[in-house]
């Protein structure tokens, strides 16, 4: 299928005796943004790490923009952004010299469909350092040098954006310009992006669909709707009668308590239907598969 | 309009070296060596070579310059390499299209380009200042042209190979100890004949040797082994270094670009950080 960005089948990465991927199946579709979503350790940074051609798989098949990362040339580089946690990079550069400078490596990539570069100073002004475009790279702040990385991740105007585990370290209030960047992106360019977080807020407010894995494996698969749906359709009703207190896990809440009534009457107390968080429910979910 | 990534390289080069002249506590790092040397050779003026009227400073001169290409054209590749794998210059590099091979062009520009600056200074001061001083520019240009050759590669091998830039000091101190045993600083008819034979297979000596021949009267090649600047030997020597290090260093640096990735620069900034601390 050619709306297809990337495919991955049976991917199994081995390190040692050391399962970290033990054969997951996902796809993204173009003008899709996706969320690997999952604790530390649980093989996201891996996934994404395959996917960007960063890193060899120890099993499976990776398909991405049609070719398979591990082998592909500077033109299929030339299609994909990366943007990662831990740039330092280009410290003595100033900001506009340096997206002026790596926006010329994709010139001869453009197409009839795709104009490459994205302009400097449009890049500068969508990412809100216009101020800032003499600015020694060195010298931003932990926000501004993030919101670089995107216009660089992004120079090129790829049909595939990375963005590994975006919002590390940051701040609430940098954490909420960066995901406002986002969605500013992502309305524009109709781009594909596929993301990493380890915060479920994070996955919910910015993505189409989740993937949640835990222990190597892909757990849950949906839309966050879905998934809040899916995860959190057992509520807990709780109830005194004769001072005694009960609790009743149940998926079906309004049933349950009508029986309840008719069983006890006026005596049922102190009556509560609660359905748990997505949150909650996320951690009870990644807790199981982590034993 | 298509730009090809030896030209993206050649202006990163550019841009890298002007960054570098225009910043000075870049500027003072990089011209310490070169200074420091000047400063040394311009304490040897009145001194002579013993048994002869000829300056010893003048005498030095170009084995000084060897030496710069060493140190600069050499070891500045491999730190600067050490330090950008660090800081993720590397990996940017990777995820550009075309970057790996603009990113080395630009390296080793910006590592070629003040180690001629320091030679061609070197050279005025030396014509103004040292007399005896004669130069053969036939002879100055192929070993200039062969020294970089021989030096920048070595030292991009040198470069992948090192684990992070704490690990520089590490080759200083053999470069270091092969400069002193490279008749630089005290001729190499000195020294005993087991460190001339050490000090013969390696590149400083003969870089040292190549310019002494370039830049001194053709009858001084008598203080040197065997009484002449044997230049095919020094075209040779380096040759072989050149080849050896232009074989090797495509794909030990493409070795170690392939271990890059996000994770592996990340947890080497927590390690950092956890040293510094």
């Amino acid at each position: 299928m050619s709306d297809l960005v990337a495919e991955v089948r049976e991917l199994r990465m081995r390190y040692g005796t050391n399962e970290v991927l033990a054969g997951i199946d996902f796809a993204v579709r173009t003008g899709e943004v996706v969320a690997l979503l999952g604790p530390n350790g649980a093989g996201k940074t891996t996934t994404i790490e395959i996917l960007e051609g960063f890193r060899m798989r120890s099993a499976g098949a990776v398909t991405v923009l049609g070719e398979d990362p591990a082998r592909a040339g500077e033109a299929w580089r030339a299609r994909v952004g990366i943007v990662l946690q831990a740039w330092r990079d280009h410290a003595k550069w100033r900001v506009r010299e340096l997206l002026d400078h790596l926006g010329g490596y994709y010139a001869r990539y453009a197409t009839a469909e795709i104009a490459r570069p994205w302009g400097a100073s449009e890049l500068l002004d969508l990412v809100g350092l216009t101020a800032q475009a003499k600015t020694r790279i060195g010298n931003l702040s932990g926000g501004q040098r993030r919101r670089l990385d995107v216009a660089i991740g992004i120079v090129g105007r790829p049909e595939l954006l990375f963005l590994d585990e975006p919002t590390a370290g940051f701040d609430p209030a940098a954490r909420r310009e960066f995901h406002e960047l986002v969605h500013r992106l992502t309305d524009l360019e109709q781009a594909t992006v596929l993301l990493t977080t380890h915060d479920l807020a994070e996955a919910e407010k910015l993505a189409d669909r989740v993937l949640i894995l835990a222990g190597g494996a892909i757990i849950a698969d949906g839309s966050p709707d879905e998934l809040a749906l899916r995860l959190s359709a057992r509520a807990e009703v709780r109830w005194t009668v004769d001072g005694q207190r009960y609790v009743h896990p149940t998926e079906q809440a309004t049933k349950f308590t009508r029986e309840l009534f008719a069983q006890y009457g006026e005596a049922v107390e102190d009556l509560e239907v609660r359905r748990p968080s997505l949150e909650d429910t996320y951690m009870a979910l990644v807790q199981e598969y982590e034993q | 309009m298509t730009v090809t990534p030896v030209r993206l390289g050649l202006a990163r080069g550019g841009i890298e070296l002007r960054q570098t002249l225009t910043y000075w506590p870049d500027l003072v790092q990089v011209m310490f060596i070169p200074a420091a040397g000047i400063l040394t050779l311009f304490l040897m003026r009145g001194h002579h070579v013993p048994g002869t009227t000829f300056s010893l400073g003048s005498l030095t001169l170009p084995g000084f310059i060897g030496m710069s290409f060493a140190m600069g054209g050499m070891l500045g590749v491999t730190g600067l390499l050490a330090m950008d794998r660090e800081d993720g210059t590397l990996l940017r590099a990777k995820a550009t299209p075309g970057g790996m091979t603009a990113y080395m062009t630009g390296k080793i520009i910006y590592s070629a380009a003040p180690t001629v600056l320091g030679l061609v200074l070197t050279i005025i001061l030396g014509l103004a200042a040292f007399p005896g001083v004669t130069v053969h520019w036939l002879t100055l240009i192929w070993v200039t042209a062969i020294g970089l050759l021989a030096t920048v590669p070595l030292g991009i091998v040198l470069g992948s190979v090192l684990p992070n830039p704490r690990y520089i000091p590490l080759v200083l101190l053999p470069v270091g100890g092969l400069t002193a045993i490279s008749g630089i600083f005290y001729p190499i008819t000195h020294l005993a004949g087991w460190l001339q034979a050490i000090g013969q297979v390696f590149p400083v000596y003969w870089l040292g040797l190549g310019f002494r021949a370039a830049l001194l009267p053709g009858s001084l090649s008598s203080v040197e082994l065997n009484g002449s600047w044997r230049l095919p030997y020094v075209l040779l020597v380096l040759v072989l270094w050149s080849a050896a290090g232009l074989a090797a260093a495509p794909s030990v640096l493409r070795r170690m670009a392939r271990r890059e990735s996000g994770s592996r620069v990340a947890a080497r900034r927590e390690r950092a950080m956890l040293r510094a601390t």
